[in-house]
């Protein structure tokens, strides 16, 4: 109660405006304050003893984010150009309040939270991150699902003039990049959207101004930059797996025992690398947080649902 | 050609060829006096895909010596086509030992499972298979003991570029740029092969001029 007080002071009253380059930039800082000062604490669910951070220049530099190109090092090249103030999200389907939003009103009052997240890619590298995030829960409920909703679709900013991955006639993506969670999934306590990362806002290659964190879920599922919600009833179709359903699905869950034609999902290389250290380990079931996920998907066979 | 110009050819084509290696090594020694600054946030990784990437290039480079004779009408060249694809062979082991030591960290497992179930891996290797006969056929020797032979298991050339292709090809989850511009590359040096063999023309009506 006290944290969320504290937290709900709003930069006009405490701090004169122009200090701050815009609220976002207030959301961030404020939530890496509150960690550090060790008021929050940080939630390190599901991390092992050997788990480490990942260096920031690393988390910040080496994304896959094909918007601006496909090789890793083009999101940080590229993703300066883009504009993300204003930021404008459409919430529409299934919900009594849709229409069209401002960033700043959809997370003003919510509070961001440092949570410290394994993130397993599906090209068998990880990292541990720890973003800024709001409970994911928080931000839907806003908007007041009703009943018949049972999935979310999120849709990715197009906008090829500031993306130059969505001009490429070489991608065979249909843009928008397109995500989705079933809602139990999404209002699972762990399911976060970043707005930050190391204390500090969260960077355009990072998918700013925020990004989903699924943390027991291949990466692709933490769909960047997002500029759509909607609130539906039939499982959304993802980009993955509308370009190649043999590999990827709609759960993608972290997941050894399912193997993908293009890596080995058994083990994964824990960035930082060296040249002559991989630091491969095993992967764990959900990502390590089985405990916390497992029973979400009780009863159903994960090597169809995959 | 100038004899000074000959005698200068084939060394300087060698040199050329082996700048990339000259630049990795420069990468290489920036990683080793700081980690992750020459070969990127994934070292083991980027040094793969460079010597990947490298060893396509000199593959096609190989490949387009012969063609390149004919139409340039550069004779010395069909002295270094031996070179080139040894220099295209160097790149490939390097490319498999990164991959084999430095990446999969000699886990027989992971290979094997690798080698099985990874398309663009069983592609790879296949080409890397063919690429070794050539090389160890490569010398004068073998070339009189093999006799017609020879040309023959030479000719598989033409498998192990496609396979190369493949391997990125299957590779990639998007952007095919690069695997087009090769594709395109080696289909040029086929369509002048099938040219100059006369594949290509039309038969010429009789009495036509």
């Amino acid at each position: 109660m006290l944290i969320k007080k504290s937290t709900r002071i709003s930069s006009t009253e405490i701090t004169p405006e122009s200090v701050y380059r815009s609220r976002r930039d207030f959301i961030g800082k404020s939530a890496a304050l509150i960690a550090g000062a060790g008021l929050l604490g940080r939630a390190n669910a599901g991390l092992q003893p050997d788990d480490e951070l990942t260096p920031e220049e690393i988390v910040t530099q080496y994304n896959n984010f094909y918007e601006f190109g496909t090789d890793k090092g083009d999101p940080v090249k590229h993703a300066g150009a883009l504009t993300t103030d204003p930021w404008t999200v459409t919430v529409s389907g299934a919900a009594n309040k849709t229409g069209e939003f401002a960033y700043e009103e959809v997370v003003k009052g919510l509070v961001a939270e440092e949570r410290v997240y394994r993130f397993r890619c599906v090209e068998a590298w990880s990292m541990v991150v720890p973003w800024l995030g709001i409970p994911l829960v928080d931000i839907l409920k806003q908007f007041e699902p009703t009943g018949s909703a049972k999935y979310v679709e999120f849709k990715t900013l197009y906008r090829p003039e500031e993306m130059p991955g969505q001009n490429s006639f070489f991608s065979s993506i249909d843009w928008p990049y397109t995500e989705g969670l079933r809602l139990d999934e999404a209002y699972h306590p762990l399911t976060i959207m970043a707005v930050g990362l190391y204390g500090k806002t969260l960077p355009n290659q990072n998918g700013a101004p925020w990004r989903l964190v699924v943390p027991w879920k291949y990466g692709f599922k933490s769909i960047k930059s997002i500029v759509s919600i909607r609130f539906t009833e039939q499982e959304p179709l993802n980009t993955w797996q509308q370009l190649q359903p043999s590999e990827y699905g709609f759960y993608a869950n972290v997941n050894p025992a399912v193997a993908h034609p293009r890596w080995s999902q058994a083990s994964e290389r824990r960035l930082p690398s060296s040249l002559f250290n991989q630091n491969r380990r095993p992967t764990l079931p959900f990502n390590g947080y089985a405990d916390e996920v497992a029973s979400l998907y009780a009863g159903m066979d994960l090597s169809k649902f995959y | 050609m100038p004899i000074v110009a000959r005698n200068v050819f084939k060394p300087a084509l060698g040199f050329v060829l082996s700048l990339p290696l000259l630049w990795l090594a420069y990468l290489i020694y920036l990683e080793l006096i700081s980690p992750t600054s020459g070969l990127g946030p994934d070292p083991a990784e980027g040094l793969l895909h460079f010597l990947g990437e490298w060893s396509l290039i000199m593959l096609l480079i190989a490949f387009s010596v012969t063609p390149l004779r004919r139409r340039l009408r550069l004779l010395i060249l069909g002295r270094c086509r031996r070179m080139a694809g040894l220099f295209a062979f160097t790149y490939v082991v390097m490319h498999l030992v990164t991959y084999m030591v430095l990446y999969v960290e000699l886990s027989w497992a992971l290979l094997l499972e690798d080698f099985y179930e990874r398309t663009y891996i069983t592609a790879g290797m296949a080409s890397f298979l063919i690429l070794l006969m050539m090389a160890l056929t490569s010398t004068r020797g073998w070339q009189l003991r093999l006799g017609r032979y020879w040309r023959r298991l030479h000719t598989l050339i033409f498998a192990a570029v496609p396979l190369a292709l493949l391997h990125l090809l299957w590779l990639r989850k998007d952007g095919y740029l690069d695997t087009t511009l090769y594709a395109l590359w080696f289909a040029i040096m086929v369509l002048e092969r099938l040219q100059a063999k006369g594949y290509l023309s039309r038969a010429t009506p009789p009495g036509a001029a």
